[in-house]
């Protein structure tokens, strides 16, 4: 109860703060106004290489992924050589998560962390086990028994993943992916807005977002949001799209961005311009250090960063403390 | 290197009335995006040949000669070039079918409106042309694409595989493009026996005569001459009736 209304209240000081927010950004092409007009309405952000109303923008990317949700996953595969793969089991491995910890997989759409994560969490408990009863190889009579009464129980903890996503498209192709694999267990899939999570506070172990904050309109509003909804000690991992440093790897990576990826999206899943806005989103994200700048303003500590394939991808991560 | 920033994405919903490149729907395309999708769209094509946005890229990608040179005919036929100036589409909102049911029976009005009540098909169904980076050019492509249930009801030919790989032919002696040559090749691998005897022995090289000898297709002004009997039409065209009807089968190709 006391949660809730916090939560009301927070929104109301959020809206209200937008309300009386007077400058207005102008983008490329735009009068600049200055005065008292309604600045939500005026201030605009950009959706690719066009500049968009802020409100259009996530009405437009809401559309992108609805129509590329049924082949996203071949297109990944496609668009990267199957090394997007490598990324996400990177993320894993940085993550260590041990068992009972409490996965938020934010713009998890098609659950790929959210099923690495609990496949990781299996496997330590299974080591966990086996170190146990290794280290117990001869237990008497009593231990044994004690064993098969504890057992039933399921463990201390149980660790759990909840994937959350604007999309319901892709949601929808998460939780077909999970039924088909079977590995429905522990998983929540659940509707929501990063800058706006339906969550209490101080619930997470674990935040990530991967290959999502690119397309939030408002960036530091979904790191707040992070930050509010980890328990205290818990982490903040953001894998996304970077600056690639090396000049040679760069042209290389932006003529095969420009020409390759979006032909490759119209010949497999039949949508040129969503995969346009993809390549074009990756070039307005700000880079490496600009983003940990931002991280670290929104109260994460200990915040760094690790490139990935010469900075195609870079894995932010920071500590609520 | 080509400058990036210039391939802004277009607005995907045209209520807002902007959009890039020079027609609506247009997405201007480097030759290396042109040969990305050429080769990637015939794979698509050839696995799944259900998918028509594949077909239509395809052809769009390849068929730049061929399209210059059906512009010109149309350009020498006065008739055609009224269409290249009017640009009329062919659409079902455009069409008035209550009248051209009303049209007497042996009308090209009529039969075409038999055609597409027989086989189940609309008008609307054709993709826009997206890859072609000449407007005119453009139209010259949408035409063809539209102008395809015209030759089914001109050729006599219904929408099962034998009557579409008919039409192929026909079309591809006709327009010469390379989209058609290579469904004209490919399509009988999916006939049975019986069928591919009838296109080689009559269906065949009755649609390749016809397509060579036959006017432009893409010249006649067809919103104009619904009340022509098909026959005269056909005579003016210079296609002979077909010799065979491919009775409708279970296996239907839109």
């Amino acid at each position: 109860m006391a949660a809730s209304v916090r939560l009301l209240t927070r929104r109301v000081v959020r809206l209200c703060q937008r309300r009386f927010n007077v400058t207005c950004v102008s983008g490329p092409g735009q009068q600049s106004c200055r005065g008292f007009s309604d600045a939500a309405g005026d201030r605009s952000t950009h959706f690719g290489f066009e500049t968009v109303p802020e409100e259009e923008k996530a009405k437009r990317v809401y559309k992108v992924f609805e129509n590329v949700a049924q082949k996203y996953d071949i297109m990944n595969d496609a668009m990267s050589f199957g090394i997007h793969r490598l990324w996400k089991d990177a993320l894993l491995h940085i993550m260590h998560p041990q068992p009972g910890a409490r996965l938020l997989d934010v713009a998890g759409g098609t659950g790929d962390i959210a099923f690495r994560f609990m496949d990781y969490i299996h496997s330590q408990q299974e080591k966990q086990e086996r170190l146990r009863v290794q280290s117990m190889q001869t237990p008497s009579w009593q231990d044994i028994s004690d064993k098969y009464s504890t057992e039933d129980e399921g463990g201390p903890q149980e660790s759990t993943a909840v994937i959350c996503d604007i999309n319901k498209e892709m949601l929808k192709v998460g939780k077909q992916k999970a039924e088909s694999m079977g590995v429905s267990a522990g998983l929540s899939w659940v509707v929501g807005d990063a800058e706006e999570l339906p969550f209490d506070d101080d619930q997470f172990d674990i935040y990530t977002i991967a290959f999502g904050i690119r397309n939030v309109t408002h960036i530091d509003q979904a790191l707040q949001e992070a930050l509010r909804v980890l328990k205290p000690g818990g982490r903040f991992m953001c894998l996304e799209f970077s600056k690639v440093t090396n000049p040679v790897l760069a042209r290389l990576y932006d003529a095969y961005s420009f020409q390759i990826i979006p032909a490759l999206g119209e010949v497999i899943a039949g949508d040129w311009k969503s995969y346009q806005y993809l390549v074009e989103s990756i070039r307005k994200f700000p880079d490496q250090e600009e983003f940990k700048g931002m991280i670290e303003d929104a109260g994460f500590y200990r915040v760094q960063y690790y490139n990935l394939t010469g900075g195609v991808v870079a894995l932010h991560s920071g500590f609520k403390l | 290197m080509v400058s990036v920033h210039q391939l802004h994405s277009s607005t995907s919903d045209f209520s807002q009335g902007s959009y890039d490149g020079l027609y609506p729907g247009h997405i201007p395309t480097t030759p290396l995006q042109k040969a990305v999708l050429a080769v990637g769209s015939g794979v698509a094509a050839l696995q799944n040949p259900y998918r028509h946005d594949m077909v239509a890229v395809l052809g769009e990608t390849t068929g730049h000669l061929a399209l210059i040179n059906l512009r010109d005919r149309m350009r020498n036929d006065p008739e055609g070039y009224e269409i290249l100036i009017e640009r009329p589409r062919i659409r079902l909102s455009t069409l008035d079918l209550s009248r051209m049911a009303s049209l007497h029976d042996g009308s090209f009005g009529r039969e075409y409106l038999r055609f597409l009540e027989v086989n189940h098909v609309t008008p609307d169904s054709r993709a826009d042309v997206k890859f072609v980076d000449n407007e005119e050019l453009a139209y010259v492509m949408q035409r063809y694409r539209e102008v395809h249930d015209f030759m089914h009801t001109l050729l006599g030919m219904p929408t099962n595989m034998l009557g579409e790989v008919a039409v192929k032919w026909f079309e591809a002696a006709q327009t010469g493009l390379p989209m058609c040559s290579l469904g004209a090749v490919l399509g009988p691998l999916r006939l049975n026996i019986r069928q591919l005897q009838t296109l080689f022995t009559s269906l065949g090289p009755w649609a390749l005569q016809n397509g060579r000898k036959a006017r432009c297709v893409l010249s006649i002004f067809y919103e104009k001459r619904w009340e022509q009997s098909l026959e005269d039409l056909r005579q003016e065209l210079n296609i002979d009736p077909p010799p065979i009807i491919p009775g409708p089968s279970n296996k239907r190709a839109t």
